[in-house]
């Protein structure tokens, strides 16, 4: 698993501050991803480490600085063009409730196809595909509520990777599981990402989870460093 | 079994006085201490497992002196023998970053060392953040290795992997944890 030093940023945050009333998440983070990379964000509770991700990602505004994703300034485009982006080009894992209660999970992962328009059996059948690299293809007609924790986490992967995202943004994408599953998870994560290309920026506490990085960025105080340099 | 015992005594002792060296060395860049000084300071700040014995700090400032890292910065006449005032030299400062700077092989039960080289640090009033995210990186830089071997392995390789990213992880959490005390722990050691 080599990191892909030739490729060129494709995500970068500078000097991004962002402040929740009174209280400083980010102040003067940086950060930056190639294609194909895997970064782990590291750091405390509440150190700004999920502030960061959801700035990367668009989901919520820097008071100050700049995020920039293949030549687009993020800051810059409309609030429309900021979710096109997200359905198109991101995919997103989190730790808890994200699946649909009411849909299958070929459904389930079929959904962010249906959103961009396209017909329903074609979503399934690359859901279909999906469920089956994830290794959960037998409880493809299952609902959520009928499966368990760690199955129910590689269908989640499964749809962040449908729609062969160029960034995936994990956050704490084992944090719920016991050791195996959470190792299943990140093996089966990781091979996919690597086999489409997809960068992906994993927020985890967890140093056997960062270790499945390239390398990793500690955030402290809000402060993001680069340990590439650090050993 | 003799020879193995033999060895592995032999390693111990050896891995022992490398560490005291340096340990002896960075208590004296606070200042020329006697020996007698070294001692006391050396079983106050390290010495709650096993107090250095007098022999040991007169013959590794004999060792210092020989390669330079130390001199005799006076000498008291008294009653008995003449006692020697020992100051670090610039070798010695030097060498005493290098050691601090230097990552420790990951390896079990290292805490003690690493626990060594903090107080070091910030007795000395280095940056002991930095030499923490050094180490830390030096850890995950491990954890990649045996993530990467135990992938690609089989059974048995994956079990030995485990073990040793456990031990790893466990290592990761105490700097963590030291990181996040640093300020409580140098308002303790800096009286």
């Amino acid at each position: 698993m080599n990191p892909p030093h030739a490729a060129p940023a494709l995500l970068t945050a500078t000097d991004v501050h962002k402040t929740y009333g009174s209280t400083p998440a980010l102040d003067g983070a940086g950060f930056t991803i190639r294609a194909g990379e895997i970064v782990a964000v590291m750091g405390p509770s509440g150190s700004g480490k999920s502030t960061l991700l959801h700035c990367l990602s668009g989901i919520v505004p820097p008071d100050s600085g700049t995020i920039h994703y293949a030549g687009h300034d993020l800051g810059a485009l409309s609030d429309a063009e900021r979710s096109a982006l997200r359905r198109t080009d991101f995919g997103f894992v989190f730790q808890f409730g994200q699946l649909v209660p009411e849909l299958t999970c070929t459904e389930n992962v079929a959904l962010p196809l249906r959103l961009t328009g396209v017909p329903r059996k074609e979503a399934e059948r690359r859901a279909t595909e999906w469920l089956t690299r994830l290794e959960v293809q037998d409880v493809r007609h299952h609902r959520p509520g009928q499966i368990s924790g760690g199955q129910g986490q590689r269908v989640a992967v499964a749809r962040a990777l449908v729609n062969d995202p160029r960034v995936l943004f994990a956050d704490e994408p084992t944090g719920a599981l016991d050791s195996l599953n959470g190792e299943r998870v990140m093996q089966l994560l990781v091979a996919a990402a690597q086999e489409t290309g997809t960068a992906v920026v994993l927020v985890t506490h967890e140093s056997r989870v960062a270790a499945y990085s390239h390398r990793e960025v500690v955030v402290r105080d809000g402060r993001a460093r680069d340990m590439a340099g650090a050993a | 079994m003799h020879s193995s015992y033999t060895r592995g005594v032999y390693l111990m002792c050896i891995v022992l006085r490398m560490s005291i060296s340096h340990t002896l060395l960075g208590l004296l860049e606070a200042g020329p201490r006697h020996g007698y000084d070294l001692k006391r300071a050396f079983d106050s700040h390290f010495g709650q497992d096993r107090a250095l014995h007098y022999g040991q700090v007169y013959s590794t400032m004999s060792r210092l002196l020989k390669n330079g890292l130390v001199e005799v910065d006076a000498v008291e006449p008294g009653g008995g023998p003449e006692r020697k005032r020992y100051a670090i030299t610039d070798a010695g400062v030097t060498d005493v970053a290098a050691w601090l700077a230097r990552p420790e092989k990951p390896e079990p039960y290292l805490q003690s060392l690493l626990y060594t080289k903090v107080v070091l640090a910030l007795l000395t009033h280095r940056d002991a953040d930095a030499l923490l995210d050094v180490q830390r990186a030096e850890h995950l830089r491990l954890m990649r290795e045996l993530t990467v071997r135990k992938t690609g392995g089989d059974l048995a390789d994956q079990l030995i992997c485990d073990h040793a990213l456990f031990h790893l992880e466990a290592d990761l959490r105490w700097l963590e944890l030291t990181a996040a005390r640093l300020d409580r722990l140098a308002s303790e050691i800096r009286p």
